[in-house]
C-alpha cells in the first residue's frame, strides 16, 4: 500500500493506573488532542480493563506520571512497550518523545494518506459489477465467490466520488464526503428517484472529447462553416461537461481521465469472464 | 441516534474517532465529546481515522468487533457497520452501538457516553 500503510504503526497509551499519578484533566486532554492530530491511535488506561493490553504486534509507548523509575523498554507477548515518564512535561514535550520513539524504532509515520475510498453497502449492493467496470484504478475486485470487494483503497482518487454516482443502487459510500446520502446518511426517497435519472457519465463523455480537443486549433484555424460549426458543438459540449463535472463534484483531474466507452466495455467484459470463471455464473453487466 | 439503542452492558468499550485528516466532524463536536471523556473516569480507545484503520484492515478493528460490547463514537452508523465489514469484521447490531458526531450535538453524545462511567468504577 501507498505510504507503508502496511508497516507497523505506534500506539500510544497514557498509564493512569497503579503506580502512577493521574495527569491534570488540561493536561490529559491536551495531549490526547495533540496525539490524535499526529494521527496516533491513544488508549487511556486507569483500571487495567485491559484497553491496551492487546498483544498484537504492534509497537507501544507507554506515558504517564510514574511514582517508582520504570524500565525504558519491555516485551508484552508480541508489544515492544517503550516506557516514559512524562512528569512535568508539556503535551509538545510528550509529542516529541512519542516522535522519537517512533523514528528511532523505525515505525510508520502516521498520516500521509487521507484515507478517502469506497465502502460498499452489502445490504443494497446486488453485485452488478459496474463499479468495478467504471474504475479504471482497479480499485474494486472481485472476491474469490465473484462478490464486489473493495481492494485498493490506496489507489482511489481523494475527494473524486463518481464511482458512486454509477451504482445504481446507492451502495457506494465515501464516509469522508460532504453530503448524503454517499456520506452513510440514510437514504430517502428523494435520492432513489435522483439515482433513477442516473447519468451515464463515460457514455456522456464518448470517448472522444480529449482527441476532439487536440485537433481543435487545427479546426479553429478552418475557414469551412461546417467545421466552425463543429467547433461550436465542441464548446457548447464542453460547457455541459463543466456544468455535469460541478453537479458531480468530481475534480477536474479525475473528470480529465475518466473512462472511455471502450475502456469500460473492456473492463466489464474481464469482470464477467472473472466472475463466470469463478462460479459459473457470471456478474449481471 | 443508536443502532442498538439501550444496549446496556457492565464493561462497554469505548472508541472514539477523531477523524483527523478530514474537516467533516465538526471540529467543536468532536473537541467537546473528547474533553469529556477525557475528564471523566473512563478506560477509552481514541483512533485519529478509523477510515484508516478499515483500509488497513487493522486489527484493532476486530478486537472490537468481538467485543461483548462497544460504544463507538464517530459518524454515520451505516459508513461505520461498513467500514468494519469492508475489513473483514463485520459488527453485531447487538452489541454495538454507534454514536454520530456528524449529526448530533456534543451534549446529546456526552449524556449517552457518561453514564457508562459508573459501570466501569
Ligand atoms: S455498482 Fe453498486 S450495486 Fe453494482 S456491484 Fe458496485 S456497489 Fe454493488
Ligand atoms: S469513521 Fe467517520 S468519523 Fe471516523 S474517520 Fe471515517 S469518516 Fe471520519
Amino acid at each position: 500500500m501507498k505510504g507503508g500503510l502496511d508497516l507497523p504503526v505506534l500506539r500510544v497509551a497514557l498509564y493512569e493506573g497503579r503506580g502512577a499519578r493521574a495527569l491534570e484533566p488540561a493536561q490529559r486532554f491536551e495531549l490526547l488532542q495533540a496525539l490524535l492530530d499526529k494521527g496516533y491511535r491513544v488508549t487511556r488506561v486507569t483500571n487495567g480493563s485491559g484497553a491496551a493490553h492487546s498483544s498484537d504486534g504492534t509497537a507501544l509507548a507507554a506515558l504517564g506520571r510514574f511514582e517508582d523509575a520504570q524500565p525504558e523498554q519491555a516485551q508484552d507477548g508480541e508489544t515492544q512497550v517503550f516506557i516514559r515518564n512524562i512528569e512535568g512535561l508539556s503535551a509538545e514535550q510528550a509529542v516529541g518523545l512519542v516522535e522519537g520513539i517512533r523514528s528511532e524504532a523505525g515505525l510508520r509515520e502516521p498520516g500521509g494518506w487521507k484515507p478517502w475510498f469506497p465502502v460498499i453497502d452489502y445490504d443494497r449492493c446486488t453485485n452488478c459489477m459496474q463499479c468495478l467496470s467504471f474504475c479504471l484504478f482497479d480499485v474494486y475486485g472481485a472476491s474469490k465467490e465473484g462478490k464486489i470487494q473493495v481492494q485498493n483503497q490506496d489507489n482511489c482518487k481523494t475527494d473524486c466520488p463518481a464511482c458512486s454516482r454509477v451504482c445504481p443502487e446507492v451502495a457506494i459510500l465515501f464516509p469522508k464526503y460532504r453530503h448524503g446520502p454517499i456520506h452513510g446518511g440514510e437514504i430517502q426517497a428523494d435520492d432513489l428517484r435522483r439515482e433513477a435519472m442516473k447519468v451515464d457519465i463515460s457514455a456522456l463523455l464518448g470517448g472522444d472529447i480529449y482527441q476532439a480537443l487536440r485537433d481543435r486549433s487545427a479546426k479553429a484555424k478552418s475557414r469551412f462553416s461546417k467545421e466552425r460549426d463543429e467547433d461550436r458543438a465542441l464548446k457548447e459540449r464542453m460547457r455541459c461537461l463543466a456544468k455535469l463535472q460541478d453537479d458531480l463534484d468530481i475534480p477536474a483531474e479525475v473528470f480529465a481521465s475518466l473512462p472511455t466507452l471502450e475502456e469500460i466495455q473492456a473492463k466489464a467484459k474481464s469482470a464477467q469472464e472473472k466472475s463466470t470463471a469463478v462460479n459459473g455464473s457470471g456478474a449481471k453487466l | 441516534m443508536n443502532e442498538a439503542a439501550n444496549t446496556a452492558a457492565p464493561e462497554t468499550r469505548i472508541v472514539y474517532c477523531r477523524c483527523a485528516y478530514a474537516r467533516v466532524v465538526p471540529r467543536e463536536v468532536k473537541d467537546a465529546v473528547l474533553e469529556s471523556l477525557s475528564a471523566s473516569n473512563l478506560d477509552f480507545d481514541a483512533a485519529p481515522d478509523l477510515c484508516e484503520m478499515s483500509a488497513r484492515k487493522d486489527e484493532r478493528l476486530r478486537e472490537i468487533a468481538a467485543q461483548p460490547s462497544a460504544t463507538i463514537v464517530a459518524c454515520y452508523p451505516r459508513a461505520v457497520r461498513w467500514l468494519f465489514s469492508g475489513a473483514g469484521f463485520p459488527l453485531d447490531p447487538e452489541k454495538v452501538r454507534i454514536l454520530n458526531m456528524r449529526e448530533e450535538p456534543a451534549e446529546a453524545i456526552v449524556r449517552e457516553i457518561l453514564p457508562l462511567a459508573e459501570t466501569q468504577q
